[in-house]
């Protein structure tokens, strides 16, 4: 079975090659944001570039030991990684060290570890082994639940740290679970979930209730058959007011003010530039000067001269957008859309389902990222402090995303090992 | 279970991917492309437009010697969009002010712009900015200006070379050249040759970074202009003669004005009591302006160009050169004179009887220039004395009596020389020379100022020519004079030749035995002069006096009157001679008489009655 010449062979390099190319990309926007004058040495280890590229020395190594491994280990410790980062989780809590607000570092020495970026991988790993196993049903209420479970306690645990952005990625495995199975409209319940919400924080809520109100007065008048079978109708109805009324109360008084005031300026509601929108200003006016073509590497000013909040690590796009342009933030997504779908595709010619169910975990991982990242920093989603995957600045995310990507491209150089 | 049943669903999934992707690259488009108020806010944000300021022009004496300079000063600015999360406290400190005054000054700062800079403290000394300068990174917002003061090495000439001051509002609507806080010439020379001084300012372009910190120059410099520096002038003034004057003249009220004859440039333009125009540089500037405007002997007024005076006796040759000029009039002409007892006008000189031109105008018998001005006015080659009347009023403006010489001389008046259609509307048309006899011998309705004597001292000292009397002689980069007007000859009504009886009288005014100068007179130098008294219904009389020298080779002439200071000869006398001595000499022998000149307190009594 074990066939490691082969390997190498089997290896998915255009991964491996989209890959190297955004990490190589990350650095380089490292370089320009944090660069002074000049640089005597690439491996200054005072430098945050100098720091990345030790990151990306060790990610190598790393991905390297991935694909060395037997790729049985994964699967069959997949809840001794869950169970150990979930242990991680709670110990953070206990003996973690709090930045930028939130308690989520180990500091060991000089340097500090993240547990909640590689709980992403783990929780990968336990979804997969629990919904590839051989007796699961997926139609049964035990497996939605538990495979709910799963992702729901990292999820919590996160949410303590007060990460939010972090907590707020467990969402992504909701792909995994339409993929295997899970009702469709689940997922347009929770579309429309979201639309209410933003309705309501945006509108009134008696405005929304009136809305929805109407629009089942109108269904009762325009078709008929719906007027015998009413009590579905009133029923989602009656659930969606009270959806309305939760929401808005959860919002106004669960929330922490600064979450509020976050989704209050994204959705247009408060104009405040100096406060939570200061950043999101900063880093459009960064994006949008750079134009068609971009200002040239190392001449985006409005990055370099940190004018950008953390334009190394969250908001690390505006530098691509800045120096680059909007062709070179094209090619960047299209990079980006290119490894996304390949992971896709992958998934789908595993034979083996434990590999799929992690494999889609991955996209879906990377896509959250995708999408919340370059989401706020173009204005279009909340400022959610997520790294953008491979680009943005600090080992724990690093490796974290290459341990994640890896394991799957072992998985997948070895499926035609699987019987 | 056939997990086949749902492999479809990967194709829903892609397309959410792709969705994603798809609407991002619209809004990059939209942000990148084709909204372009981002970039102009990028560059809002990075760059700053520091202004230059052009060195002042410097401005010399006809010898070089320097009369005002440039000093460096500092404006402490502030941008109010930069001043966040700053310690107010430490502003407070650093620069010396409370708390309140501090937020009243943001808050004008803010009305006139939030993201423009504006002064936020004024002409900060070096030894204060020194220390502001070091805690100035904590205070982002705060940035220094280099701004250049005027100085004077001599406390002399405020009057002439005016002073510098910010511009106003209305100034900066007339010419954008200007900015708020710029400093413009209000007044004398400084506002005359303003758009030469001021020179052209740069623009220079810098990036800065979140906290302010200068980066570096924006596209290496490639949009930076360079600021010119003002144009440095010289003016015929002669720094050391218009000290001299000015000591001469101290604690008296009046005025003296000294012209080079050949060029009509302006050697000496003094107005007292004056001021230092030193007082009115920097911070004290409107506190001593105000002092100044306060002051009853009102040293802000420039008595050598507004001070008006009916011209007294020295009129009495213009007189006799239109006489002569008309031929009503020669040498030889005698007239008596029955001293007090003489009709119309009495003689209030004690002289022989009857006398000739030159001893009149010796003697400045009022009597004789009656006669002459009667026998002007009464020609019989004119239709009467209206007509008559006319003709004289042209010959003598032609000595630019009446009217303004517009040139380079700060706040010049015409003074008067009244027309025909004055004195028909005074007197309903009956009128002749009896009527008006007072201007026979400057009296009157005739006012002149203290430069139109100067000048009438240059025609005859130049024999019926002048140039229009100014400041400026030289531009640097220059080589034409700027104005060719100054240089355009002036000729009089009046022909070279009728000059020497009345030049030759005026010498005799300081070498005859009974000359009312005659206490002045100098080996070395052949001096003409001409005394005056002038009548003030208000006080004391004024005294006049006006003279050029050498005789053969006019290098000055120059006009002085003393206010309230009696009979011609007791002051303004002595002190022309002494200019003109040192003016031709260098430097006066006569050291008790210029010791008593500059001790001599003739506001003692104004001190006085002023108590009173």
């Amino acid at each position: 079975m074990r066939n490691r010449e082969k390997i190498s062979g089997n290896v998915d390099w255009v991964t491996v090659m989209i890959y190297s190319i955004l990490v190589f990309v990350g650095w380089l926007s490292i370089y320009t944001a944090s660069a002074g004058e000049d640089v005597s040495t690439l491996l200054d280890l005072n430098t945050r570039y100098g720091k990345q590229l030790l990151w990306i020395g060790f990610a190598i190594l790393l991905a390297g030991l991935i694909l060395i491994i037997d790729a049985e280990f994964f699967s069959t410790f997949s809840y001794v990684f869950y169970l150990g980062l979930l242990l991680l989780l709670i110990g953070v809590l206990i003996f973690g060290s709090t930045v930028a607000g939130s308690k989520s570092w180990f500091k060991i020495g000089g340097f500090a570890i993240q547990p909640a970026e590689f709980a992403k991988f783990a929780t990968a790993l336990a979804m997969a082994k629990y919904l590839s196993a051989l007796n699961v049903n997926m139609r049964a209420l035990k497996t939605k639940v538990i495979s709910v479970g799963i992702l729901i306690l990292p999820a919590l645990l996160i949410l303590l740290q007060n990460d939010t952005g972090s907590a707020l990625v467990y969402f992504s495995f909701g792909i995994v679970l339409f993929r295997e199975g899970f009702s469709g409209l689940l997922f347009i319940a929770a579309l429309m979930m979201t639309t209410l919400f933003i309705a309501t924080i945006v509108f009134s809520e008696t405005l929304v209730i009136s809305a929805v109100a109407g629009i089942v007065f109108i269904i009762m008048i325009l078709f008929k058959k719906y007027r015998k079978n009413w009590k579905p109708i009133f029923g989602i109805m009656i659930l969606a007011i009270a959806f309305v009324f939760s929401s808005n109360y959860a919002f106004e008084n669960v929330l922490p003010a600064h979450q509020k005031n976050r989704i209050n300026v994204l959705l247009g509601i408060e104009q405040d530039l100096r406060g939570a929108g200061y950043n999101v200003n900063q880093s459009k006016i960064a994006i949008g000067s750079g134009g068609l073509t971009g200002k040239g590497f190392r001449n985006g000013v409005l990055t370099r001269y940190n004018f950008v909040p953390e334009q190394s690590t969250d908001f690390i796009f505006c530098t691509v957008g800045e120096e680059w342009g909007f062709i070179g933030v094209s090619v960047l997504l299209i990079l980006f859309m290119t490894l996304l779908i390949r992971i896709i595709l992958l998934a789908e010619r595993q034979r083996s389902k434990f590999s799929r169910i992690y494999g889609y975990g991955v996209a879906s991982i990377l896509f959250f990222h995708f999408t919340i990242n370059i989401g706020m920093t173009i204005g279009l989603a909340p400022v959610v402090g997520i790294p953008l995957p491979f680009l943005s600045y600090g080992g724990s995310s690093l490796w974290a995303f290459t341990l994640l990507l890896f394991i799957f491209l072992k998985q997948d150089a070895n499926r035609l090992n699987v019987l | 279970m056939h997990s086949t049943d749902y492999s479809s669903r990967k194709n829903i999934i892609i397309g959410v991917f792709l969705l994603v992707a798809i609407i991002f690259i619209i809004r990059l488009f939209y942000l990148q492309v084709i909204n372009s108020s981002y970039k102009l806010s990028a560059d809002n944000i990075v760059l700053r437009k520091v202004r230059e300021y052009p060195p002042r022009g410097l401005i010399y004496d006809r010898y070089g010697k320097l009369m005002v300079f440039n000093e460096a000063a500092y404006d402490l600015m502030v941008i109010p969009r930069q001043m966040k999360d700053i310690d107010t406290s430490l502003i407070c400190e650093i620069t010396g002010i409370d708390k309140l005054t501090f937020e009243k000054k943001l808050r004008k700062a803010k009305r006139y712009s939030y993201y423009k800079p504006s002064t936020y403290m004024k002409q900060i000394s070096k030894k204060d900015i020194g220390k502001i300068q070091e805690k100035l990174y904590q205070i982002p917002g705060l940035f220094i200006q280099t701004r250049t003061l005027r100085q004077y090495p001599y406390p002399i000439a405020g009057h002439l070379l005016g002073s510098i001051g910010e511009v106003s509002k209305r100034e900066i609507e007339k010419d954008n050249f200007y900015k708020p806080g710029d400093y413009i010439g209000k007044s004398g020379i400084e506002n005359y040759y303003e758009e030469y001084l001021r020179g052209k300012s740069g623009l220079k372009i810098v990036e800065v970074d979140v906290h302010n910190r200068l980066k570096g120059k924006y596209s290496n410099g490639k949009f930076d202009t360079i600021a010119v520096a003002g144009k440095d002038i010289f003016l015929g003034i002669d720094a050391d003669l218009q000290l001299y004057g000015e000591q001469l003249m101290q604690n008296k009220k009046g005025s003296i004005v000294a012209i080079e004859p050949k060029t009509g440039e302006i050697l000496a333009l003094i107005s007292s009591p004056g001021y230092n125009p030193n007082l009115l540089v920097g911070r004290e500037r409107s506190e001593n302006y105000s002092k100044l405007l306060k002051d009853t002997l009102i040293p802000l007024m420039n008595r050598a160009t507004m001070g008006t005076y009916p011209p007294g006796s020295t009129f009495k040759m213009v007189n006799a050169l239109v006489g002569l000029q008309d031929k009503t009039l020669t040498k030889y002409t005698e007239y008596g004179c029955k001293g007090q007892l003489s009709l119309p006008i009495k003689c209030t000189h004690d002289h022989k009887t009857p006398l000739n031109l030159s001893e009149a105008i010796e003697q400045s018998c009022n009597p004789y220039f009656w006669n002459t001005y009667k026998s002007i006015l009464e020609n019989p080659s004119y239709s009467g004395s209206h007509e008559g009347y006319e003709h004289w009023y042209e010959n003598v403006t032609s000595f630019g009596f009446g009217k303004k010489f517009k040139t380079d001389i700060p706040f010049e008046v015409r003074g008067n020389i009244p027309n025909n259609s004055y004195f028909d509307k005074l007197y309903r048309g009956s009128w002749n020379s009896l009527t008006v006899r007072s201007l026979s011998i400057g009296q009157g309705e005739i006012l002149v100022t203290p430069i139109q004597l100067a000048n009438l001292s240059t025609i005859i000292a130049n024999r019926g020519y002048y140039y229009p009397p100014h400041l400026l002689t030289k531009m640097e980069g220059q080589d034409e004079v700027l104005n060719p007007y100054f240089n355009e000859k002036q000729i009089t009504s009046i022909d070279p030749d009728n000059f020497d009886v009345v030049r030759t009288a005026m010498l005799d005014v300081f070498e005859a035995d009974n000359g009312t100068a005659r206490w002045y007179k100098l080996d070395s130098i052949k001096q003409c002069g001409k005394t005056g008294t002038v009548q003030n219904p208000h006080g004391d009389d004024h005294s006049i006096f006006i003279a050029f020298a050498p005789m053969d080779n006019p290098q000055i002439a120059i006009s002085v009157i003393v206010e309230n200071s009696g009979f011609g000869s007791t002051w303004a006398a002595p002190i022309a001679s002494l200019l003109i001595e040192k003016y031709l000499n260098g430097e006066s022998q006569r050291k008790s008489l210029e010791k008593k000149i500059m001790e001599g307190n003739l506001l003692q009594g104004d001190k006085n009655k002023r108590q009173h």
